[in-house]
């Protein structure tokens, strides 16, 4: 928990925003404002199962903005409506002031490009090789000339440290590599939002450690929104500027890390603990920082 | 709606039993119904998509590579063998009557019509329609086909729509390197080993096979791929379950793909020939 002390940077200028189940959602926010991405009182249901319940968060510009919860709580789930790879039952998905929700395919195209997506398994395309998958995304909406599609996928591939596997298929890449090469595709066309589902599930700790690093030097370089969905304690008091806590379907505490140390919320510090995380442990060691 | 202190009407035991036997008896026609629905879904998605640019030329050729020059051995291999099988049969069965002569036009007009449209379709399905599935199954279970949504690249479009267009092109090719196929082989078999006569033999396909025979085994052929094709991607497209649920997804398209094509072959040939519909 070296990093504990990041509610410092987290704090740069933004308010927490904390919210509880039952009361009403905050308004929607203003499009050119800190917040890029609003869900609101959103609803999943597969048959009788309510995998979201009404949740509401808000996904900060230019931060790391991590989701955590216990497996089987929806964080997957959440993403998976947040990029519209399912339609939500009921509730608002609003992206730089416009709402997704009930958008039809057509309509989403624009939409998705401003998103970009780091799967958990990297779902690096197997048949084609490295430079081709980074190279795809420009191929298939851009009329940029090969050689200029050659220079950006260099230049990324480069600036992830990875320039070296340009020729190599992903099935002779290490699980670090495929990430960045992962990571490389997901921002070549110049999205605006990254997400990362679980981006450390599967990694050894050395590893996770370097995938922490890369997601706050891409946010830091690239000046791009991170959504990150982990479970992985060490990595999320590593990296998050907010986090957002998802229990039984709802976002039951949403803050800088600060508010995770300080809160009396039994299932959030029943799940800290369980991940081997104690807040009081972490008020000591932000204490000795400070001092 | 649950009022405290209201005394709620309980349900009929009889009432639950009822419930249960009755989903259980529909359990079989709700299973083709959603099976039927899955594939009209995808049908209806594909020529949305298939119809709107961009039109990925490369793809569509990558994919008619794939099922008709990866199938032209394997086709052209059960081709000659069904032929010759033929050739033997319709000679030893035809020569207890005197009516050997009439081999060729039999030979020829069997394969034209049915043999060269259903054995073709069958060698596509199990080797094309196979490889479809898994490759689509693979890809979904590993998220490959969400990374596409994500680039802003429709599934169906770029998955879905070449392998159709493939089936539905290459299926009829095959079909004819089958009849040509099939006939050497015949040929072989009934003039070189049997001693028929090689004039005869070939006249009598002139003579009974025209045009029309051949447009109904290109039409079948058509359906077949097209259907084939259809019923792969359905089955790779929503697999789930990991490498076990893509080896069931694979399992099934096989097993569709065979039995679709020979029920359409009986709904074909009776819409083309007017007899047999109910």
């Amino acid at each position: 928990m070296a990093n504990v002390a990041n509610g410092a940077r987290t704090a740069r200028g933004l308010r927490p925003v904390r919210w509880l189940p039952g009361r009403p959602p905050p308004p929607d926010p203003d499009p050119d404002g800190p917040v890029h991405v609003a869900v609101r009182d959103l609803v999943k249901r597969y048959g009788d199962h309510e995998v979201l319940r009404g949740v509401s968060f808000d996904v900060l510009r230019g931060r790391i903005n991590v989701i955590i919860g216990a497996s089987g709580s929806g964080k997957t789930v959440l993403v998976r409506q947040v990029i519209r790879l399912e339609r939500p039952d009921a509730g608002r998905i609003v992206v730089d002031g416009r709402d997704i929700a009930a958008l039809d395919e057509r309509a989403l195209g624009p939409i998705r490009r401003k998103f970009g997506m780091v799967f958990q398994m990297s779902a690096l395309f197997d048949s084609m090789t490295v430079y081709d998958n980074v190279a795809f995304p420009l191929r298939e909406h851009t009329r940029m000339p090969e050689r200029q599609i050659r220079e950006r996928v260099l230049d990324r591939l480069a600036a992830l440290g990875v320039e070296q596997a340009v020729a190599k298929l992903p099935a002779e890449l290490s699980g670090g590599m495929r990430k960045r090469v992962a990571v490389a595709r997901a921002l070549v066309l110049e999205p605006q939002i990254l997400i990362f589902d679980e981006p450390t599930t599967g990694l050894d700790p050395l590893t996770s450690r370097s995938v922490d690093e890369l997601i706050v030097r891409t946010v830091e370089r690239f000046g791009v929104t991170a959504v990150v969905i982990s479970h992985d304690m060490a990595s999320v008091f590593g990296i998050a500027d907010h986090i957002h806590y998802l229990h039984r379907g709802r976002i039951e505490l949403s803050g800088p890390p600060s508010v995770f140390l300080e809160t009396d919320n039994e299932s959030a510090l029943a799940f800290l603990r369980a991940s081997g995380v104690s807040p009081e442990a972490l008020r000591r060691a932000a204490g000795r920082a400070a001092g | 709606m649950y009022i405290a202190g209201v005394t709620q009407p309980a349900t009929h035991p009889g009432i639950g039993a009822v419930r249960r036997a009755t989903r259980l008896v529909l359990a079989p026609a709700n299973a083709v119904l959603a099976e039927v629905g899955a594939h009209a879904s995808l049908l209806m998605q594909a020529l949305y998509w298939g119809l709107r640019p961009p039109y990925r030329v490369r793809l569509w050729i990558e994919a008619m590579d794939f099922v008709g020059t990866g199938s032209l051995f394997i086709v052209g291999l059960t081709g000659t063998f069904v032929g010759m099988v033929f050739g033997i049969q319709l000679v030893d069965g035809f020569r207890q009557f005197g009516a050997e002569n009439q081999v060729g036009a039999v030979v020829g007009l069997a394969l034209a019509r049915e043999l060269a449209p259903v054995f073709a379709a069958l060698m596509v399905s199990s080797r094309a329609g196979s490889a479809m599935t898994t490759e689509l199954g693979s890809m979904r279970v590993t998220d490959q086909i969400d990374a596409l949504t994500t680039m802003a690249v429709h599934p169906v479009q770029y998955l879905v729509v070449p392998r159709l267009l493939a089936g539905l092109v290459m299926t009829p090719v095959l079909t004819m390197l089958f009849n040509l196929v099939g006939l050497a082989g015949a040929w072989l078999v009934c003039v070189q080993m049997l001693g028929l006569d090689p004039g005869v033999f070939l006249d009598k396909v002139r003579w009974y096979v025209d045009a029309d025979d051949l447009g109904q085994g290109l039409l079948k052929a058509a359906v077949f791929g097209f259907t084939i094709a259809l019923i792969a991607c359905r089955h790779g497209f929503w697999a789930s379950g990991g490498a076990a649920g893509v080896g069931r997804a694979t399992n099934r398209a096989v097993v569709q793909s065979a039995v679709a094509i020979l029920v359409l072959d009986y709904v074909v040939t009776s819409l083309v020939t007017g007899q047999g519909a109910p």
